[in-house]
């Protein structure tokens, strides 16, 4: 099958590269708070911040529309900020407001916003790969041209759901990207110890889906890899899969020893920092100057000041809610 | 819908129904594994018979052997505003899609605040009887009864086949349609009407002894109560048909007339749905019951292939009477 390379969007350094560096920055900002609000008292449970990550939702988000669903994670933040959820109404969800968007009933792990086609960060690990096949169904069916995106990690790849979803958006030709977000740790595990096949996207050639690799701490390269599916999904072309390579900077949930890992290893992968790489890029490229990178930084931190206190000031729900919504009750 | 009833076998009736759902709302789509090649062109037992000739291959969907993929897709088509019925060929195979089942699809509405609705209908084959043994012969309603956000309907008449398939494709929540293996030819009058969920039938209409029976213990308990009737006890049955929702009203009015009360099931007795409807009814009617109500099911065994293995762990006509007998007792030894 030949793809016509020239017609999706490419990435614009001088159109998209402030944007894209804006909204990173908002979700680094973002993200980097969760562990001092948890241990504030201010998060129950478990969240999993994505610092570092930012390049692959961004990246990707770019090439979608409002319509196209995506099919997220534990580590889901990133994917519903960069698909436009609002960071008050999103960080109220995860510290338990009233304002969150699922009223304080779903968390951090769950996470859903209809309008967007957020189909709900997911406590599940590899959950989202079989909802997203299923959105991408629904589109195929309605006729409709929207696209499905599946976010999930490395080691969402050892669950049964992926071979059968690879298979299933094969033969059926299913508008769906599989983006893999390859951060080398399954919570504690490695991927080396863990995945037999670690050249992960072999995984997707074995079923037939265009497989590609790339630089996940890059947001040029995915959003292009992105925009290059997600235009395939569009035109009818079927499934693709994207292996992003990444890597979180911080432990998998607030309590993390991080045993698992070096200080030096973390220091190395900052050096590849997809933040400041775009901003360097738009410095030499003289798309920006210091002082514009300054106040897009400045942005970022005023919109999460601005959902902190949102969110804060959101009260907690009412507890009569605990019990509706279980079922519509149309009888 | 006043035309004259058909008699129509339970498989035809369910057909019938996919037919007609399908030809209103063009949205729906149908997927399962030998939807259109097995047979003469219509499933393991025939219920999506000339479904994809209608509606087209894109609509009625051959899949491949991967029920973990076909539930959740089906939860995330549903959650996309598609409304999805998946067939999976035996019930036990469900297990194998629990994750899209119970942890994605029940949750949906309620975990992300009532924001979608998930119009998913997950239909399948349970029950024994036919000698296919252990792994494609489970009664499994009350575990997907015992989840939040899921409704379990458990046909056991061709009109109710009809009109609660009907009403479960429209329905906004996931719904697990359990249908029985051994009664897919059993006929009877279809009238074509929509039954709603949450609403039970009275099978059998008497005055000394309420038996509430689905499917195929329906069926043994009218023979039971042709039985006991010759000994002089006129049994009231109540097939509740759903059992999430389900109907304590028709219960409670019939147990405060009989006073006495059997739950007869398919599925193992211990921890069962019959000790929920059992529960409710002694809350409720205690004191308007004359006796204990007592509770019939199938061993807390597998389900074994040899036939007589296979009818010995599952209730008989012939133990139903005994249990009835039983049920009774206590109210006959005073009239004596």
């Amino acid at each position: 099958m030949t793809i016509e390379t020239d017609v999706f969007n490419k990435f614009d350094l001088g159109t998209d590269g402030p944007s894209a560096l804006e909204l990173m920055s908002t979700i680094r900002e973002f993200e980097s708070r969760l562990p001092g609000y948890s241990e504030a008292g201010l998060i129950r449970g478990s969240t999993h911040p994505s610092v570092g990550m930012e390049a692959v939702a961004v990246g990707v988000s770019r090439a979608l529309r409002d319509s196209d669903s995506v099919a997220s994670n534990h580590r889901g933040h990133a994917h519903c900020l960069a698909k436009g959820a609002d960071p008050g109404r999103t960080l109220a969800e995860i510290l338990g407001r009233r304002d969150g968007y699922c009223g304080g009933k779903g968390g951090s792990m769950h996470i859903g916003v209809k309008e967007l086609g957020i189909l709900g960060t997911n406590g599940i690990v590899g959950a989202g790969i079989g909802l997203a096949t299923g959105a991408a169904l629904a589109a195929q069916a309605q006729g409709a041209d929207n696209v499905a995106v599946a976010y999930f990690g490395d080691g969402a790849t050892n669950q049964g759901v992926l071979s059968e979803a690879f298979n299933l958006a094969a033969i059926w030709n299913l508008p769906v990207v599989f983006v893999c977000e390859n951060n080398h740790f399954a919570q504690s595990a490695t991927l080396e110890e863990m995945v037999a096949q670690p050249d992960l996207h072999r995984r997707g050639e074995a079923y037939g889906l265009p497989s590609v690799d790339v630089d996940g701490m890059d947001v040029e390269a995915v959003s292009n890899a992105a925009a290059e599916a997600v235009h395939r999904a569009r035109s009818g072309l079927g499934p693709t899969f994207i292996v992003a390579d990444t890597y979180r900077y911080l432990g998998h949930m607030a309590g993390d020893t991080e045993i698992y890992r070096t200080v030096d290893q973390v220091e190395q992968w900052k050096g590849r920092d997809p933040i400041n790489r775009l901003a360097e890029k738009l410095l030499t490229s003289n798309v920006l100057d210091q002082a514009q990178l300054d106040a897009i930084a400045a942005t970022a931190v005023s919109a999460v000041d601005g959902a902190e206190s949102f969110a804060k000031s959101s009260p907690y729900p009412d507890v009569s809610s605990a019990f509706t919504q279980v079922s519509e009750d149309i009888r | 819908m006043n035309k004259p009833a058909q008699q129509l076998t339970i498989w035809r009736a369910l057909n019938a129904a996919l037919h007609d759902e399908f030809t209103e709302d063009p949205s729906t789509i149908i997927m399962g594994e030998d939807l259109t090649t097995w047979g003469t062109g219509g499933g393991i037992y025939g219920v999506t018979r000339k479904m994809a000739d209608t509606f087209g291959k894109e609509r009625v969907r051959d899949t491949p052997i991967s029920e973990e993929v076909l539930i959740s897709a089906g939860a995330g088509a549903a959650m996309a505003g598609t409304r999805t019925v998946v067939e999976i060929m035996y019930s036990d195979f469900m297990l194998l899609g629990a994750d899209g089942l119970i942890n994605q699809a029940a949750k949906s509405r309620y975990m992300f605040g009532g924001q979608f609705a998930t119009p998913l209908v997950v239909r399948s084959n349970g029950g024994s009887g036919i000698g296919k043994a252990a792994q494609h012969s489970q009664s499994l309603e009350t575990l997907y009864a015992h989840i939040p956000g899921l409704e379990v309907v458990v046909p056991g008449t061709a009109n109710d086949a009809y009109g609660l398939l009907r009403s479960a494709i429209k329905s906004n929540n996931p719904t697990i349609f359990l249908e029985h293996k051994a009664l897919y030819y059993d006929k009877g009058a279809v009238t074509k009407e929509l039954i709603p969920l949450g609403q039970a039938r009275v099978a059998r209409e008497g005055k000394d002894l309420t038996i509430v029976a689905t499917q195929l213990m329906t069926k043994r308990a009218l023979e039971a109560a042709d039985m006991l009737a010759e000994q002089g006890v006129d049994v009231e049955i109540i097939d509740p048909r759903t059992l999430y929702p389900f109907d304590m009203e028709t219960v409670f009015a019939s147990v405060r007339k009989t006073r006495h009360m059997l739950v007869v099931h398919e599925a193992v007795r211990d921890f069962g749905w019959g000790a929920e409807f059992i529960s409710n009814t002694v809350q409720e009617c205690w004191g308007e019951l004359d006796a204990a109500p007592r509770r019939l099911g199938a061993a807390r065994a597998p389900i074994p292939y040899s036939e007589e293995l296979e009818s010995a762990v599952v209730p008989s006509a012939q133990e139903i009477i005994a249990e009835s007998l039983a049920a009774v007792g206590h109210r006959k030894r005073l009239l004596v």
